[in-house]
């Protein structure tokens, strides 16, 4: 199993480099128009990146606007973007960061220190609940002014125009924070206009044209980007497309030049010989998991829940349901994160097994539960559908109890199941992932089965105040090994997201945070693309 | 005229409240809120004290009586609210999308009328023939077939097949964009009015008038233009005001499917992402249109049937 988790791993990297050096053979084409899509929901949420943590939102903010940092999807890290370096003091706590004195807004403005201190300060508006507030929270004086207490972030200074110090009340790495559209940087006077969001400008490689909500978001080519020759289309139009069936149409005739696959569209182009050939696959930083509530009796025992990751034959719903559209879970961890430990083993299907640990937990009839679960077909309903037989066979009934998309997240947050089946973030930061483990975390926030286990506590607390990289991943590893075997969830597989691209798209990466962020100033159309000119 | 106008319009005040409070109380017994609707893909941890704020700036930790109090008040004045996704206020929202499905609607009505009705009157002429057993298909087709699918079908014959329409989105006013959605939303109310149409004929070529018409020594032709249609008319037109109120609500479904910039579209996301204030303001923005098309119709029916007297 671990053999071929890492083959599909090489070959996904194999495919991805083989795509790369053929856009690196031939020389990147300036001009023509890239036709992107959202494929999330019908429509974006705003022309403001700061009020919307939907995925939708962050593809355009790609094109817009630029963060502090970046993704680098190649090397799956954070990098610098807006700054050309960053000295951290001893006890990681002040950064202080040199910024490009080369970026320039889309009227022409340098970007200045006073511009990023506007933009975090905007953020910890507590009257506006920005999503990217839990980001910024963490610099020193940031609550005060959420608070109203105070009118000016005290962890934020300006040495001069291109130098700004951060001062975090922990350790941390604002890489994994300030990386998100979210977290864009905003011109700081211009933004103040009250028109400014008819016609939004910002730091990234695309101006604004024109947004038809509902229907397509218009961007051209901003030239005077920091980065020398990008970007090099001309103009970038993203449609919201959140029905597969009518994305598929699209992009079969030729209107679209990339679209994300479901399950069923996976399988059709994989077979079909020119389809195929256009496809990025990446193993997304997602875990999908049933959540068992220990407050219900049978869940507080962990010789059930490991029961129930013995009874569930998660290899054959892969294969079968979910059309090898994922990879199997061997922990929380996904296999891109930095801490993925390729040591670990899936819970193995054994029904034998799962009988004799319901025997010894005093459960030998078994016991029935309710299984919270939406529509959703890779980790919704059908999954449910599927493990109700298997589940069956070690004496576990389950009752379903279905919710809308929309209402999931409440409802668990809330404890309102005695289990739960989602799809929740496990990266790109482990360590922020694994803290999803820590007692100390609400369940309101993502502690959502009220885990505790004073030894994983230990290892990510020293995670988190130890100054090396190398031995941080080691303690988040060893602390992931054991939130495994306690199996406070069902670990059911990491998802593989597809992208289907057409011949003449270029300069796509692998991004394992979400691959349908993608930087538009490395994409490029050849000749042969229906809008090249 | 203008007195029934006006007393239906203030009649359609107290349907616009009740729609209000059923809406309003709908989505305050539903799981989910606004805050909560946040984290739901997964990606986003929303933490209690967030979600608090969040309800505490959009006034949802108050009752639902006190929320509806203030809310109703404000529709009094017009004033319908903020959209919490966007932060900005709903009207401005609308006011993006109502013209994208004005167009998409009339298209749609257009095709029906312009189908719909000749096939019903034609078939009307020979009850039993060839042609009223053809309407009669097409009219148990388009009755019963899911308007997703059909869009699905549209979209693969006609954009990808043949490449005559592009398969999706607004385009720039061109109405090549306009023609598949059209058809896929309007082919149901196609299919309802051929057969009202067809009734409504048979039924006026039976009356008692006609024959005298007839008698008269009236032409065929005079006889169907001057007796039968004009009098068909009046049930046509009213079939032809619910069918538009419905195509407006229909499009929730197509507008999505097409990436039309429309209410239908609005609505959906919103319901998704419980954004109440601009769920309530298309919802009842709907209802209005609704009512507005049917006293245009009671107009239009008055005016061609002098019979029909309002008082």
């Amino acid at each position: 199993m671990l053999k071929k988790l890492v083959f599909t791993t090489a070959l996904t990297l194999a495919a991805f480099s083989v795509q790369n050096f053929g856009a690196q053979a031939q020389e990147p084409r300036k001009g023509g128009t890239i036709r992107f899509t959202a494929p999330y929901a019908a429509s974006f949420v705003s022309n403001d990146s700061h009020v919307s943590n939907q995925i939708q939102d962050d593809i355009y903010g790609k094109a817009l606007h630029r963060s502090l940092y970046n993704w680098d999807s190649a090397n799956n890290k954070p990098v610098l973007e807006l700054a050309k370096s960053v000295e951290v003091s001893a006890d990681g706590l002040v950064h202080t960061f040199k910024l490009r004195d080369d970026a320039l807004f889309h009227n022409g403005r340098k970007m200045v220190a006073d511009d990023i201190i506007w933009t975090f300060t905007r953020l910890m508006d507590g009257s506006k609940s920005y999503p990217a507030a839990r980001y910024v929270r963490l610099l020193k004086g940031a609550i005060d002014v959420e608070k109203g207490q105070a009118k000016e972030i005290a962890g934020l200074r300006r040495i001069d125009d291109f130098t700004l110090e951060m001062t975090f009340t922990e350790r941390t790495e604002p890489g994994f924070l300030f990386n998100f559209a979210t977290t864009s940087i905003y011109p700081a006077k211009e933004a103040q206009a009250p028109d400014f969001f008819n016609k939004p400008i910002g730091l990234g490689p695309f101006k604004f044209v024109e947004h038809v909500p509902g229907s397509r978001m218009v961007f051209e080519r901003w030239e005077k980007f920091y980065k020398p020759g990008k970007p090099y289309a001309d103009k970038l139009v993203i449609s919201p497309m959140g029905e597969a069936a009518a994305r598929d149409v699209a992009f079969r005739n030729k209107e679209i030049d990339v679209s994300i696959l479901g399950p069923t569209q996976y399988v059709a182009y994989k077979a079909d010989p020119n389809l195929s050939k256009g496809i990025l696959e990446v193993a997304e930083v997602f875990t999908r998991n049933m959540g068992m509530n220990p407050g219900f009796k049978p869940f507080a025992d962990k010789r059930v829940r490991q029961a129930i990751n013995h009874a569930i034959d998660s290899e054959l719903i892969i294969k079968r349901l979910v059309r090898d559209k994922a990879y199997r879970a061997t922990g929380w961890l996904p296999l891109s994160s930095p801490a993925y430990d390729k040591a670990m083993q899936p819970y193995d299907f054994n029904p034998e097994k799962a009988k004799k640990l319901l025997t010894e937990a005093g459960y030998p009839d078994g016991f029935e539960f309710e299984w919270t679960a939406t529509p959703n077909e890779s980790w919704g309903m059908p999954i449910v559908e599927a493990t109700i037989p298997m589940l069956a066979k070690v004496g576990i009934k389950v009752k379903v109890k279905p919710v809308e998309g929309s209402a999931l997240g409440g409802i668990v947050a809330k404890g309102d199941f005695q289990a739960y089946i989602w799809s929740n973030t496990s990266g790109p930061d482990p360590l922020t992932a694994m803290k999803c483990f820590h007692s100390a975390t609400p369940q309101s926030a993502c502690n959502y089965t009220t885990y505790k286990n004073p030894a994983v506590d230990k290892l990510l607390d020293e995670a988190g105040t130890t100054g090396d990289a190398v031995k941080r991943l080691d303690l988040v590893k060893q602390a992931n090994a054991i939130v495994y075997a306690d199996a406070p969830v069902w670990f059911f597989n990491y998802n593989k997201a597809v992208l289907a691209y057409q011949p003449w798209l270029h300069g796509l990466q692998p991004n394992a945070t979400e691959l349908a962020l993608q930087y538009f100033e490395d994409l490029w159309v050849d000749a042969s693309s229906p809008a090249a000119k | 005229m203008l007195p029934y106008v006006f007393k239906r319009l203030l009649q359609a005040v107290p349907i616009l409240l009740a729609v209000a409070a059923l809406v309003f109380v709908m989505f305050s017994v539903i799981p989910g809120d606004f805050a909560s609707t946040q984290s739901s893909d997964g990606r986003a941890v929303i933490d209690a004290e967030a979600v608090a704020r969040m309800n505490t700036q959009f006034g949802l930790d108050e009752p639902v009586h006190v929320r509806f109090g203030k809310y109703a008040a404000k529709l009094l004045t017009l004033d319908l609210g903020t959209s919490f996704r966007t932060r900005q206020p709903v009207i401005n929202s609308l006011s993006e999308r109502i013209w994208p499905s004005l167009q998409l609607a009339m298209a749609a009505m257009l095709f029906a009328i312009a189908f719909g009705v000749p096939l019903g009157f034609l078939a009307a002429l020979k009850p039993g023939g060839w042609l009223d057993m053809q309407s009669m298909v097409v009219a148990v087709s388009g009755l019963s077939l899911p308007q997703f699918w059909l869009g699905l079908m549209l979209m693969y014959t006609f954009a990808l097949l043949l490449g005559w329409f592009p398969s999706f989105g607004y385009g720039d006013g061109n109405p090549r964009y306009l023609v598949l959605p059209a058809v896929a939303l309007g082919v149901a109310p196609l299919a309802l009015l051929a057969r009202t149409t067809r009734a409504a004929v048979l039924e006026v070529m039976n009356a008692d008038f006609v024959r005298t018409a007839r008698a008269k020594g009236n032409s065929e032709v005079r006889v169907m233009r001057w007796h039968v249609a004009r009098n068909a008319a009046v049930i046509v037109l009213t079939t032809l005001g619910l069918q538009f109120g419905s195509i407006m609500g229909g499009a929730v479904v197509i507008e999505k499917l097409f990436a039309w910039p429309g209410i239908g579209s609005l609505l959906v996301d919103s319901v998704s992402l419980r954004d109440i204030p601009v769920v309530q303001a298309c919802i009842l923005l709907l209802v209005l249109f609704f009512l507005i098309v049917n006293i245009v119709v009671d107009v239009l029916c008055a005016l061609i049937d002098p019979r029909i007297k309002y008082s």
